[in-house]
């Protein structure tokens, strides 16, 4: 296509919008709503899947010795437990620091009830290994591993905080791919709606271009051009829009609900961003895209 | 130039529009095609547009067999081809100018040319003042003058024009013929199909009559036959 024809054709696209204001005006304004959903689903995924990482990251497997177990023996699980697939990391607690933790959990201000046991540890044997993990879903296996490793007495689990973990994460993205789904669904449907009208609205026009003979492409372009338009409006404005609320009602959650901040922690909203804004735009553009092409092929047999 | 060799066109089963017609136009030719209503003439007419297949028969414009053409072809085939209809269609939202210069960006002509042809065409049908006007503006002549300078802007090789005259007074219509006359002249081959009795006896053209899908009549020198 030559530069002036597209210049041409992306004209007539503009006006296109322009002769079907009211449906134009509909397509976008339900474009925008689906792409602020998606927009406000996302924000609230990634921040999900990033609130649990972090969580997850406090997730801890402890690892107990048998009490024969050589100091060598101990440095070999540790290792092997670092390698171990789905883990972070790996501390080890000695029996000292097991005790402080314990008497500072325990007694808290009453550290003086604690003085009985100065001379005598009682967790003496309670030395471990506290293994932080990368996806909680793998914790079993891990578990099951370290279980099996030599030297190893017991293997404390927190199974309950790791599979609610993941099936929140689980549930939350499912719920929202599907009202994502059903939103650019409709977004199609509307978008073809508007072509459709277009092509009702300038049937003379295109039964003379096609006497004239104009190509397919020719009659098609200013078609797809609306629907590009269509999307790529319909994602900008709810695209501004997010990246100013962001930040407002991360602040608004925060003071309101200040006993959040110190359990967890919101991306910044140009991480977010990062990944919202391309796909964002190419939903729309997309969206667009596909709902004018299919419609004209459709209803232009030219 | 034009050949059709026992065409048939069947709309429903057993209904023929066109019944085994034959006909041969030379370039340069200025030919009527005259008949009542359902005889066939303007699905002639679509038939050499390409807008219609024939249900058999073979139809040859321009060295091209029609039957065979691939639909992508068509639109180059079309750009040889001028047409005039009887409601004008020109597009109501643009001006003269942009209605002509719309045939030329249809064919991806460059602006440059079309700055040059545009104001050429209105020149040959008389409205060079009159290019900022909108349709709605001018009179039913002038706007079938507009029609035809978008038909003719693109030099076409044949010119289809089904009922150019049919809303028009006796006065306009003799200026379209006119017009038409002298894109033949300049050597563009010609086809009006009329019901214009008056136009088709005075100017002694080649009138091919047609009844009930079949030619019953062509004569060179010819006028308006009433076959009963």
């Amino acid at each position: 296509m030559k530069i002036s024809t597209f210049g041409y054709s992306m004209k007539q696209g503009v006006k296109n919008i322009g002769r079907n204001k009211m449906f134009s005006v509909a397509s976008i304004a339900t474009m925008a709503a689906c792409i602020f959903l998606f927009g406000l689903f996302y924000s609230i995924v990634v921040n999900f899947n990033y609130i649990v990482e972090k969580a997850e990251e406090g997730v801890a497997i402890t690892v107990f010795f048998n009490k024969e177990a050589t100091q060598a023996q101990k440095d070999k699980i540790g290792k092997e437990l670092e390698e171990a697939d789905g883990v972070l990391n790996v501390k080890y607690v000695s029996a000292d620091d097991a005790w402080n933790s314990f008497q500072g959990n325990y007694f808290g201000e009453s550290a003086e009830l604690a003085e009985g046991f100065k001379s005598d540890n009682p967790l003496a044997t309670s030395d471990n290994y506290e293994v932080y993990m990368e996806d909680v879903a793998k914790q079993k296996d891990v578990v099951a591993f370290a279980e099996g490793l030599e030297g190893v007495r017991k293997v404390n689990r927190s199974d309950l905080v790791a599979k609610t973990l993941t099936s929140v994460n689980k549930l939350v993205g499912y719920v929202s791919v599907a009202i994502i789904a059903i939103l650019l669904a409709v977004s199609v449907f509307l978008i073809s709606n508007t072509v459709t009208m277009g092509v009702t609205v300038r049937r003379e026009e295109i039964a003379i271009m096609k006497y004239i003979g104009a190509k397919d492409g020719f009659v098609r372009a200013p078609f797809i051009f609306e629907g590009l338009l269509i999307g790529f409006v319909g994602a900008v404005i709810p695209l501004v829009m997010l990246y100013f609320m962001y930040e407002k009602a991360i602040q608004y959650v925060m003071t309101k609900f200040s006993l959040l901040n110190n359990i967890i922690d919101f991306l910044p909203v140009i991480d977010v961003y990062k990944t919202l804004l391309p796909v964002g735009l190419a939903l729309g553009v997309g969206i667009g895209f596909v709902g004018s092409f299919f419609t004209i092929r459709k209803h232009l047999r030219v | 130039m034009i050949e059709l060799r026992d065409v048939k066109k069947e709309y429903s089963k057993g209904v023929a529009a066109l019944n085994g017609v034959n006909l041969k136009i030379e370039q340069g030719e200025f030919v009527f095609i005259v008949g009542d209503s359902g005889s066939g003439k303007s699905t002639l007419i679509s038939l050499i547009m390409k807008e219609l297949d024939p249900t058999s028969g073979t139809i040859i414009v321009n060295g091209q067999n029609l039957n065979r053409m691939k639909h992508r072809k068509i639109p180059m085939y079309r750009r040889r081809i001028g047409v005039v209809f009887q409601d004008f269609r020109l597009l109501k939202d643009r001006n003269i100018y942009e209605n002509i210069a719309f045939a030329q960006r249809v064919t991806e002509t460059s602006s440059r040319v079309i700055k040059k042809k545009v104001p050429a065409a209105l020149s040959l049908v008389g409205l060079a003042q009159k290019y900022k006007a909108f349709p709605k503006e001018l009179s039913g002549g002038e706007q079938q003058r507009v029609a035809i300078a978008r038909a003719i802007v693109n030099e076409p090789a044949i010119l289809l024009a089904d009922e150019p005259t049919g809303n028009l007074d006796p006065t306009n219509s003799w200026e379209i013929m006119k017009l038409l006359e002298e894109a033949n002249d300049r050597g563009t081959t010609v086809l009006v199909v009329t019901h214009n009795q008056e136009i088709v006896n005075e100017m002694k053209k080649r009138v091919i009559t047609m009844k009930k899908g079949v030619i019953v009549s062509d004569e060179k020198k010819g006028g308006y036959r009433h076959e009963n």
